[in-house]
């Protein structure tokens, strides 16, 4: 009795407490920044459609502020729109623009910093240097947010979900497109990045540092500048994400650096100049990925030891794996190959030959890259043909010995 | 001209090699689609036989056609006609019923597997018009050589070396070549080097088609500013053109001067 007694009393207090301000051209408070400076702890505020010019809102206390009918909130130039510095604020359902690119300083349009227990929800960011920019947080979740811009060169832009120094985030649902880096994590550890699309970003569709124990899944990386370049961390996870169509010079689906303790499984690599670039990476597990039609579907450049390749496709790659020296440290087996020329005549579908993955022309490819007009020539084809047969410049202990017939489904 | 060119197109009609020729190309696009069930990877493999198998099948049909009909060329030389008249004449009907059978054998099953609908309608049209600008260009290569040598054995032997030579040993010397000068800046010479030979740029030309133009230019920006530009395209084309005429050209006037 005593603890109703008790609940019923909070739930007074809270009803006491937390207000609902309305904002809107004809309320009694026109400015958003007015309804922040009066709103007290916990209170909410409410945003009606409309055209608001307003900037440098500073954010000092838990409120919750919600857009209805998508209000527009005009940042006009050089200044960030929200400065979030408390725990608890919600954000939502704004549209949020205009922000001018800055030299000195990382403008935003919602700019967090030491906070905990935020919510970035539902909110459209478009024409802005920096999208979300979080500095020292934790325990924030951003989601379902449409950020973009029309950046042309990547020293005038800023990223669209930046994190820096956080822990325990999520980011899921969100829309990047047109930025420098869609998504970029720096010292930001234990989080979770799940269902983003990040397209058409001129730098990375992904980026991260320095950033231990994180899981990316059921994210897409399309059509970015340089595709996803992850560098520097350790325990990561990325499974069933998709990246594609990343062609260009100095361009990959996923460039591994660095990378320690990792687990890479059921991703779809699909139309990159280079599938995945791995250097200095040393016991990840690739499991179940799918290569197909990537101009090289794995490089290993070098230092990369006690890799693991199990289960994964290749498919209608122009390479499937070229190796940077003689010395093979990674373990390839039961993969499905398409060009495996092997049988099977125990009917058991794997084959009874072992696979070499590495050709003599990517190897002679990364000796001295011009050689690469030649491609799919009928010599080269020769001379790959019998470097299968006597293995001489290729890492002779390069095999998978257990060559799938069929693809893995 | 266009009587000889006639004359020597419904000759090649009617003889059992062209309907080989064309029932073999039929088969092999078939069988390819058949295989493959993916007209965009049937194109990428196709390459691979059209780059390498046109170049021999003209030089061979070329070679042995003038061969066959020595005899009809000289009853053709006693006639009041003009010598280049008569072999060009041959020359342009025997490419041209060869170049109908590969149109028409590839095309014929792609058709039936619907390419018109499918994106890769353009590569697989290029890669047709590869292959014939190849027909041509070996049938008068194979005419030249033939013209040469009046050897029936030497002749072929020449005309198989020459395909031998342009098909696999040039890209060898090329390969090594480009191994032994690494130190020094090679992609003007191997686009160079390229263009003197035209298997390797009819196959260039392919891979360009099929998007591999982001591998080229992950070598240098040579490489991408020539492949990656309609630039490229326009002048791998003069050059194939250029490959037709020079030796078109050389037969007439060979043919001019020959003592029959």
């Amino acid at each position: 009795m005593r603890n109703i007694l008790f609940i019923a009393f909070l739930i007074f207090v809270f009803s006491l407490h937390a207000k609902q301000i309305e904002v809107c051209a004809t309320c009694t408070i026109k400015s958003l920044k007015k309804a922040v400076e009066i709103a007290k702890s916990g209170d909410e505020i409410v945003v009606k459609k409309g055209f608001y010019k307003e900037s440098n809102i500073v954010i000092t206390k838990p409120v919750t502020i919600r857009g209805e009918n998508n209000p527009i909130i005009d940042g006009g130039g050089l200044n960030y729109i929200f400065q979030i510095k408390s725990d608890s604020v919600t954000i939502s359902g704004l549209k949020l623009q205009n922000v001018q690119a800055n030299y000195t300083k990382d403008l935003a349009a919602i700019y967090i910093s030491k906070s905990k227990y935020f919510t970035i929800n539902n909110n459209t960011l478009s024409n802005i240097f920096f999208g979300i920019l979080i500095e020292k947080s934790q325990y924030g979740e951003i989601k379902n947010n449409a950020i973009s811009s029309i950046t042309k060169q990547e020293y005038n832009s800023g990223n669209g979900i930046h994190l820096w120094n956080c822990n325990h985030m999520m980011i899921h649902g969100n829309k990047v497109s047109e930025m420098r880096d869609g998504i970029y994590l720096e010292f930001t550890s234990k989080s979770k990045i799940y269902n983003n699309i990040s397209t058409k970003n001129i730098r990375y569709g992904l980026h991260f540092m320095f950033s231990d124990e994180n899981e990316y899944y059921n994210n897409i990386f399309a059509n970015n500048g340089a595709g996803v370049a992850v560098m520097f961390s350790k325990f990561i996870k990325i499974y069933r994400n998709k990246f594609v169509k990343n062609w260009g010079s100095a361009s990959y689906g996923l460039l591994l650096k660095e990378i320690n303790d990792a687990q890479l499984f059921d991703n779809v690599f699909d139309e990159n100049t280079i599938g995945i670039n791995t250097e200095g990476c040393s016991r990840i597990n690739y499991k179940y990925n799918i290569f197909i039609r990537n101009g090289w579907a794995v490089k290993v450049s070098g230092a990369c030891y006690a890799n693991k390749f199990r289960n994964n496709n290749f498919i209608s790659n122009a390479f499937n794996l070229s190796f940077n020296g003689r010395i093979n440290d990674s373990d390839f087996d039961g993969n499905f190959w398409d060009d495996y020329a092997g049988y099977d005549l125990d009917k058991d579908g794997v084959g009874d030959v072992p696979y070499r993955p590495v050709k003599l022309f990517s190897y002679i490819v990364n000796k001295s890259p011009e050689t690469i007009v030649l491609l799919r020539s009928l010599f080269v084809d020769m001379i790959n043909f019998s470097e299968k047969v006597a293995p001489v410049f290729t890492p002779d202990n390069l095999l998978d010995n257990n060559p799938l017939m069929n693809q893995v489904k | 001209m266009f009587k000889i060119i006639k004359y020597s197109f419904y000759d090649l009609m009617r003889s059992r090699w062209s309907y080989i020729y064309f029932a073999f190309y039929l088969l092999l696009g078939f069988v390819m689609l058949f295989l493959n069930n993916n007209v965009s990877k049937a194109v990428i493999t196709l390459m691979n036989v059209i780059v390498v198998l046109t170049p021999l099948i003209g030089t061979i049909f070329g070679v042995m056609f003038y061969y066959n009909s020595k005899e009809f060329t000289e009853l053709l030389l006693a006639q009041p006609l003009k010598r280049t008249t008569i072999f060009i004449g041959q020359y342009i009907g025997l490419a041209t019923s060869l170049s109908l059978s590969l149109v028409l054998g590839l095309g014929i099953p792609f058709l039936v597997y619907g390419v018109i609908e499918s994106t890769v309608i353009w590569n697989f049209a290029s890669l047709l018009l590869v292959g014939v600008f190849l027909t041509f260009i070996f049938v008068s290569l194979a005419f030249n050589i033939a013209l040469s040598n009046d050897n029936k054995i030497k002749g072929f032997g020449i005309a198989i070396l020459m395909w031998l030579l342009l098909a696999v040993i040039y890209d060898g010397v090329f390969l090594i070549s480009l191994m032994l000068f690494n130190d020094y800046p090679l992609d003007k010479f191997s686009l160079i080097a390229c263009m003197f030979n035209p298997i390797d740029l009819s196959r260039i030309l392919i891979l360009l088609k099929l998007d591999i133009s982001a591998l080229l230019g992950y070598t240098g920006a040579v490489f991408q500013q020539f492949f990656g530009t309609s630039l490229g395209m326009i002048v791998s084309f003069l050059v194939l053109t250029l490959w037709i005429i020079l030796p078109v050209w050389r037969i007439a006037s060979k043919a001019k001067k020959k003592d029959f």
